[in-house]
């Protein structure tokens, strides 16, 4: 098990693998790749110290799709996997990729966990709030109402809010991406990188096949600038074509209003601050059409990683150098010595 | 302290090379530890010993209720003592109920002592006695000595001042049951009076009532001459092998051999676990250790934590996991996937009563066709099982061993009697242990393949993240030599047959079978995990006496032996005694179709008897 460290590759197409994808033409998964390689070419992590561990689903196939470590689990666990992965091999860039019944329905008690336990994981998760890869069944994700091939007088779920729930689970790093913004996706995930802890990003996908048009509202490029809110920290939440429009509180609720309107002014509004809990998780709950979607970071803290609190536990219980701790552990307090047979 | 019993009372020294007693009473009253602490004297005093442990399910049932009774049984003596007795010599029993619940165990004719102050009518009610035992001709059969424990522990602490409740003071009790046990077969204090001191060194309060409750049960015995006789072991003792020892219960040496045999292997040890009866303590131990190579995780669930020991083992680690019934069936689908993408992996499972939650704390042997068939698709993986408390070392350690040079997972079958039972051990050197070859790479080719195999295992390499220049990608779907995904159904054909013949070379890692008894015998008997000692116990008894009987134990489950289909023909009549309803006897019938191969099973949550095995023999060999 040599470890030694090559030059790193210089362009994303260094890392992609030798296959072409077998997503289907126009899968809202292959710009994801792009973006993912391009992160990759831009921190220059070298190929073999990335591990991308995936679940089950269309978008789980992505590890195939790289020349790096991959490793293609079970339906809805591929988070378990890479906490243990990292525990034991905290050099490594190690990448959760999961899709929204994966990581929602099946492998939601995982989600929880991962979250609150802080590891240094980036985790992406595919939201295309539809079951792709078995051909189109309402997902945990599915807006009230969708109708699909078990859904079939529409679903009366209510779906969940993966951010909400990344939120209040603990997540130190939380984002949104559209699989249409290319330039957002990689910027977010260098910060996902560069981020010490779990880094959640949901990136909204669009499924051809069995979802099409789910997004289209705000995935257009058209009407993205007025249904969608990039947020920036420390600066007001502004939007709109004409970068008119704005939410400020009312009382505990966000509303949304026009600058210039009624004598509002852009110091009226919201100030985005990834370090407010109260405000990422306020902001987690604004959808479109009742308010923009937001997009981007909305939480990033410093919080000690899983990691980095067992590398602190170790530093205290430690056995003391040159001390037989093992031989210690075999014999326990209670032992005694045979002279003679 | 602890003298020799005085001269001016006439008692008598009955010599003795064996003896079985039975400490009971309410789960709250300590008599587990006490049972520890006798079998600790015993076994430091040169005994072999083997014990059994039977607690309630539920930690604290209702006071003086037999759902709350909790019994530890130890049979210690100068020769070799391979299980525990199926009856008590004496039973000590702190209240009604465990009276009640335990006088099945006590031979007829054997030593009774209970603590006659809690035969109060409340607690007789409780225990569902309409008269007391004592006053009646109930107890007939037994030598009974009604000694009025909580009384002398009570007057005996008082005046000490030591501990201010009433309620403390007769939580004493148990070491006055205690003193008095030893007495009885002058067992030595000292290692008790320093476990005291070790125990309670922050509060030596505690420790010095507990020592003198000790002192008064062993007075009582000495001085009051209403015991007519005391037992001393007399005999050669079981010459012991010079080294260190110590006593281990089958959970403590299944984590002593996980870190032993990372060590050994120069790998660091993940361990995932949820907590589960009785599996709970191997997690327990590890989590001790905050050494810089060893980690343990308890997992949210029993699926996340095999999934963070695949994740471990596909970044280098020795990964395992231990659990019970119903968190084994949870972890089916990542055993899978580690069989897939044939990674290492050990899991351990302690096997309870089931199906379902069954009886959590009470034992069987009936996950075994779980762990070689209860998998989706065509997935064999290797088998091993434990024989007994010890014996969850040394196979721990062999499945450390196969699972990194056959890159496969390992089941290794524990069982509830097994976990809390404890043996004498001789404590092993790293030396001591057999060497581990993990799967490498193989020398000389210029192209990096992640399932090229090494020609003699069938082992794939294990090339981990991190290595330049050899990235791969591996997962649960079927795949060919690269790695990559294959539909070809050729492939999957070969694929399967590969798997199935890299776990076949296992059989090259297991020695000939031992059997003891007559080994041109009339009947042979089979065993597996925790029968051996008491089937091996009756088939020497009875094979001295004459008859035609032997006993081979498998430890390797799946592969099996080679030679044992030998040894099968060569015997006319087979008995496979488990307990469960015939699992290996399916195996062995599947694969050796012999229809004399017949099965012995119980199932009541308990070990065989010596009489059920004993009843057996002689009814198979009558029958021929
Ligand atoms: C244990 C188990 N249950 C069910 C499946 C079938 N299955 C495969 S992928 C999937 C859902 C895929 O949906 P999603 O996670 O949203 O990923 P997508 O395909 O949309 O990317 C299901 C139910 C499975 N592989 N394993
Ligand atoms: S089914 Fe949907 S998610 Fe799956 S590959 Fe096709 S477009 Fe993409």
């Amino acid at each position: 098990m040599e470890q030694n460290t090559a030059q790193p590759p210089c362009s994303r197409k260094d890392y992609l693998g030798a296959i072409d994808p077998k997503w289907c033409p126009g899968c809202g998964a292959f710009p994801v790749l792009s973006g993912v390689t391009a992160a990759f070419a831009a921190l220059e992590i070298p190929k073999e110290k990335i591990a991308v561990v995936s679940g089950i689903g269309c978008s789980s196939r992505f590890p195939y799709y790289l020349d790096t470590f991959g490793l293609h689990t079970i339906h809805g666990r591929p988070a378990t996997v890479a906490m243990g992965l990292k525990t034991t091999r905290p050099d490594l860039s190690v990448w959760v990729v999961s899709g929204d019944g994966d990581s929602l329905s099946i492998g939601g008690n995982h989600f929880l966990h991962t979250m609150r336990r802080n590891p240094d994981i980036n985790y992406l998760l595919f939201n295309n709030q539809i079951y792709g890869l078995t051909k189109g069944q309402a997902s945990p994700t599915s807006a009230a109402g969708t109708i699909s091939k078990t859904s079939v007088y529409g679903s009366i779920d209510m779906p969940v809010q993966p951010l909400s729930l990344a939120l209040t689970a603990g997540a130190t790093f939380a984002a949104r991406v559209l699989d249409s913004d290319l330039t957002t996706m990689k910027e977010v995930f260098k910060q996902a990188e560069r981020h010490r802890g779990i880094s959640f990003v949901e990136i909204l996908f669009n499924c051809v096949t069995f979802a099409d048009g789910a997004l289209e509202a705000v995935a257009d490029k058209k009407k993205r600038s007025d249904n969608t809110v990039m947020l920036k920290a420390g600066e007001p939440i502004i939007f709109g074509r004409e970068s008119d429009k704005g939410i400020r509180m009312k009382g505990t609720t966000p509303e949304v209003v026009t600058l210039g309107q009624n004598g509002i002014s852009a110091a009226d509004l919201l100030v985005h601050d990834p370090a407010d809990f109260n405000l990422a998780f306020l902001l987690s709950r604004l959808h479109y059409p009742a308010a923009p979607l937001p997009l981007g970071i909305f939480r990033q803290v410093a919080q000690p990683t899983y990691n980095e609190r067992l590398i602190e536990q170790k530093r205290r219980g430690a056995p003391k150098p040159g001390e037989d701790a093992l031989g210690k552990l075999l014999r326990g307090p209670d032992f005694w010595e045979e002279k003679t047979g | 302290m602890n003298a020799l019993p005085a001269e001016s009372i006439d008692v008598i020294r009955q010599p003795i090379n064996k003896a079985t007693i039975r400490l009971a009473g309410d789960s709250g009253d300590g008599m587990q530890l006490a049972g520890e602490r006798f079998t600790a004297a015993s076994a430091i005093m040169g005994n072999e010993v083997a014990t059994l442990s039977n607690f309630p399910a539920e930690i604290r049932a209702p006071l003086g209720t037999l759902a709350g009774v909790s019994g530890f049984q130890v049979t210690f003596g100068v020769g070799r003592v391979h299980t525990i007795a199926d009856e008590a010599d004496t039973l000590l029993a702190m209240n009604p109920a465990a009276l009640r619940k335990n006088i099945p165990c006590l031979k007829k004719g054997g030593i009774l002592i209970v603590d006659e102050d809690t035969f109060t009518a409340d607690d007789l009610s409780k225990a569902g006695y309409a008269e007391n035992p004592l006053n009646t001709a109930a107890l007939k059969d037994y030598q009974l000595f009604p000694v009025p424990m909580t009384k002398i522990t009570r007057e005996s602490l008082k005046k000490t001042e030591l501990l201010k409740k009433e309620k403390e003071i007769d939580r004493c009790r148990n070491f006055f049951a205690l003193g008095l046990a030893c007495w009885l077969y002058q067992r030595d204090l000292k290692t008790t009076l320093q476990w005291l001191d070790r125990k309670f060194s922050r509060h030596p309060e505690v420790a010095g009532a507990n020592k003198i409750a000790l002192q008064s049960g062993w007075n009582y015995g000495e001085s009051t001459g209403v015991f007519p006789v005391i037992f001393v072991l007399e005999g050669a003792a079981a010459g012991r092998e010079p080294g260190f020892y110590r006593r281990v219960t089958g959970n403590e040496a299944a984590a002593l051999g996980l870190v032993s045999a990372a060590a050994k292997a120069g790998l660091p040890l993940y361990f995932g676990g949820y907590p589960i009866t009785p599996a709970s303590e191997i997690m327990q131990e590890l989590s001790k250790l905050a050494w810089p190579d060893v980690f343990t995780f308890q997992a949210e669930d029993e699926i996340a934590a095999v999934g963070a020991a695949v994740g471990a083992a596909y970044g280098g680690a020795l990964a395992a996991t231990a659990t019970s019934g119903p968190g084994f069936v949870l972890k089916t689908e990542f055993i899978n996937l580690a069989v897939m993408v044939e990674l290492p992996l050990v899991v351990i499972d302690v096997q309870r009563a089931g199906p379902s939650t069954g009886l959590p704390t009470k034992t069987e042997q009936s996950d075994l066709l779980a762990a070689l068939w209860g998998r989706s698709g065509d997935s064999p993986l290797v088998v091993m099982a434990a024989q007994s408390p010890k014996d969850c070392f040394d196979v721990v350690v062999e499945a450390a061993r196969v699972a990194v040079k056959y890159m496969t997972p390992v089941v290794v079958l524990s069982d509830n009697y097994l976990s809390t039972g404890t043996e004498i051990w001789r404590i092993p050197e790293l030396d001591d242990l057999p060497e581990i070859t993990i799967s490498r790479e193989l020398k000389g080719k210029d192209k990096f393949l992640p399932y090229e195999r090494n020609p003699e295992t069938l082992a794939r390499p294990w090339v981990v993240p991190g290595t330049a220049g050899k990235g791969h990608r591996v997962g649960g779907l079927e795949k060919d030599l690269t790695g990559m995904i294959s539909d070809d159904p050729k492939n999957h054909q070969k694929m399967t047959r590969l798997r199935a013949e890299k776990i076949n070379n296992v059989t090259k890692e297991i020695g000939p079978l031992t059997v003891h008894g007559d080994p041109a015998g009339k009947l042979l008997l089979i065993g597996w995990g925790s029968t051996y000692g008491i089937i091996r116990q009756v088939v020497e008894k009875l094979h001295k006496t004459g008859m035609p009987v032997a006993c081979t134990h498998l430890r390797y489950l799946h592969p099996l032996p080679e030679d044992l289909g030998d040894l099968i023909r060569r015997f006319p009549d087979v008995l496979v005694p488990e307990n469960n309803m015939g699992q290996l006897w399916l195996k062995l019938r599947a694969e050796f179709a012999k229809e004399y191969i017949r099965n012995l099973n119980v199932v009541e949550g308990r070990p065989f008897t010596e009489r059920e095995i004993e009843d057996a023999i002689i009814d198979r060999l009558k029958e021929k």
